[in-house]
């Protein structure tokens, strides 16, 4: 039985994309045959940031209308055979997506694979509702700053209200907070909110501090997950995120700031 | 429902005077927080059926509470609703039906026909939030939610999880008591007093249905605004030296106190 993870957060641009595809690398890497399907109807950027824009043929639209079935859809990532992604529908509007029809290309995912990761679009509507609907897991992205953070809280209440595993009764959906575009220097001169500040608001199992990294933005314009990119801290904070969803205990990294002193300066090179 | 969002000022202080020359009314805007019936099928004798013991279990909820009956759950528009079985049934509940929301024109006008009025149906994009959280206002009928319950129940309610931005909590006729942090943008509400240990910043109304004995308890007051029987004060009007700090709120001859324990 696949486990369903919806990556969402509310606000816009605050590292949604990039942490799915973060999220199914990650999993797909360590074996997990893994799926990740773009929910943003219209404004698709996971393609790209998989780097896969140019083997789209059919998207997520078309399987749910029945115009192509899942296998003519889904595209087998090139790094990772454990690894396909579906695309989001460009040209359509967000109502071709459909509760009936989202529940069956779960279902039919499900049936082989591990882990099914649905990027959510920004937004409380239509889109992300249907990304959440059938979340068993939920991973709330949240950027160091006071809208960011109520909107992953407003996000928070409509999984406990409207998902399908709240509306049937059943187990609640796990919730993660994952911190992205974290920048312990601003951290320290008290211009965005700390970790600690962040954790007692939304009161949260902390999956992971993503720093702010050059190398997040490289990694998207390349079209590789950056999670890839194991020189970069933001790589490497992505690999632990992983792993603690995983299970595994690992360590919080990259929360001091760096020191920037003269030497450091130097023999960082 | 006793509370309004219509007055600028803190505390609703006694009128200037009545030296009786200035206008003799104020037309004004005011938003109220109703309960819904939500009609899921057209089968009065059932609506009766589950009603009926809601209301006997808090009669003092329903007694003169002014609803609104609810037709877009229904699978027809054209359908009769049997607006005069179900208007005499709800009044002979103590209810006093004042609307309808959604359904047809057929509806509407049949329902014109028992001087209910037609609310609005449609909700612009930016009040679109603020549907969502109307919604959970709705009497449940049917369907429970896993949202912190806001269930029509006498006694008192509590909750041990956080209650989030955009959720509303109701605990009507009785105590709310939360031991989870509320935060800003959720809405608490009680008839009776309200409690909450842990940070509170959200909105807190106590005393929803005017009882001006109702009390707010808080053990870390960051709360956006406090309001007992309708009497508010908001975040910006709360002294900086409260803030952070285990508080009560209560009415003293009509003007609210906030002080610490």
């Amino acid at each position: 039985m696949a486990r369903t993870i919806v990556i969402t957060s509310g606000k816009g641009g605050v590292g949604k994309t990039t942490t799915a595809a973060a999220m199914a690398m990650g999993l797909a890497q360590r074996g997990h045959r893994t799926a990740v399907i773009d929910f943003d109807v219209g404004l698709r950027n996971l393609d790209l940031v998989m780097g896969c824009e140019r083997r789209v043929v059919y998207d997520f639209a078309n399987v749910i209308n029945g115009e192509a079935n899942l296998n003519q859809a889904l595209i087998r990532d090139k790094r990772c055979e454990n690894l396909f992604i579906l695309p989001a529908s460009q040209t359509r509007d967000k109502e071709a997506l459909t509760l009936e029809g989202v529940g069956q290309v779960l279902e039919e995912l499900g049936k082989t694979y591990e882990y099914i990761v649905c990027d959510s679009p920004a937004g409380i509507e239509h889109g992300a509702l249907m990304a959440m609907y059938y979340a068993d897991d939920a991973l709330l992205v949240t950027n160091p700053e006071v809208s960011s953070v109520r909107d992953s809280d407003r996000m928070l209440g409509i999984l406990s209200s409207k998902s399908r595993r709240a509306l049937q009764g059943e187990e609640p959906i796990r919730e993660f907070l994952l911190l992205t575009r974290y920048s312990p220097e601003r951290v320290a001169r008290g211009e965005m909110l700390g970790l600690e500040d962040v954790q007692e608001i939304l009161a949260l199992y902390m999956l992971g501090v993503i720093p702010e990294s050059k190398s997040v933005l490289n990694a998207s314009n390349a079209g590789n997950p950056v999670i890839l990119d194991q020189e970069s801290d933001a790589g490497i904070a992505y690999s632990d995120m992983v792993a603690r969803y995983l299970g595994e205990e690992r360590p919080m990294r990259f929360l001091d700031p760096e020191r920037k002193g003269l030497f450091s300066r130097l023999f960082r090179g | 429902m006793s509370l309004t969002h219509d007055s600028p000022v803190d505390d609703r202080a006694p009128s200037a005077g009545s030296s009786g020359v200035g206008p003799a009314f104020e037309l004004k805007a005011a938003a109220f927080t109703l309960p819904v019936i939500r009609l899921l099928r057209l089968d009065m004798d059932a609506v009766e059926a589950e009603l009926t013991p809601k209301v006997q279990q808090a009669p003092g909820f329903f007694e003169h509470t002014p609803v609104v009956i609810e037709l877009s759950a229904l699978p027809s528009v054209e359908e009769d609703v049997g607006f005069p079985q179900l208007v005499g049934l709800l009044r002979g509940l103590g209810m006093i039906p004042v609307g309808v929301r959604g359904g047809g024109s057929a509806q509407h006008e049949a329902a014109k026909a028992m001087e209910l009025a037609i609310l609005a149906d449609s909700v612009k994009p930016y009040q679109a939030a603020r549907e969502t959280e109307v919604k959970v206002d709705e009497l449940p009928v049917t369907g429970q939610t896993d949202e912190p319950p806001v269930g029509i129940e006498t006694g008192s309610h509590l909750i041990d999880r956080p209650v989030r931005s955009g959720q509303r909590v109701y605990a009507a006729g009785g105590d709310l008591t939360v031991l989870a942090p509320v935060n800003s943008g959720a809405e608490l509400m009680a008839d009776g007093n309200i409690h909450v240990y842990a940070p509170m910043r959200g909105r807190a109304m106590a005393g929803l249905h005017g009882d001006t004995n109702a009390r707010i308890f808080c053990a870390d007051l960051q709360a956006e605004l406090v309001s007992i029987a309708g009497h508010y004060r908001v975040s910006d009007k709360i002294p900086a030296t409260l803030k952070g700090r285990r508080i009560q709120v209560f009415l003293d001859h009509q003007v609210l106190r906030i002080e610490p324990l």
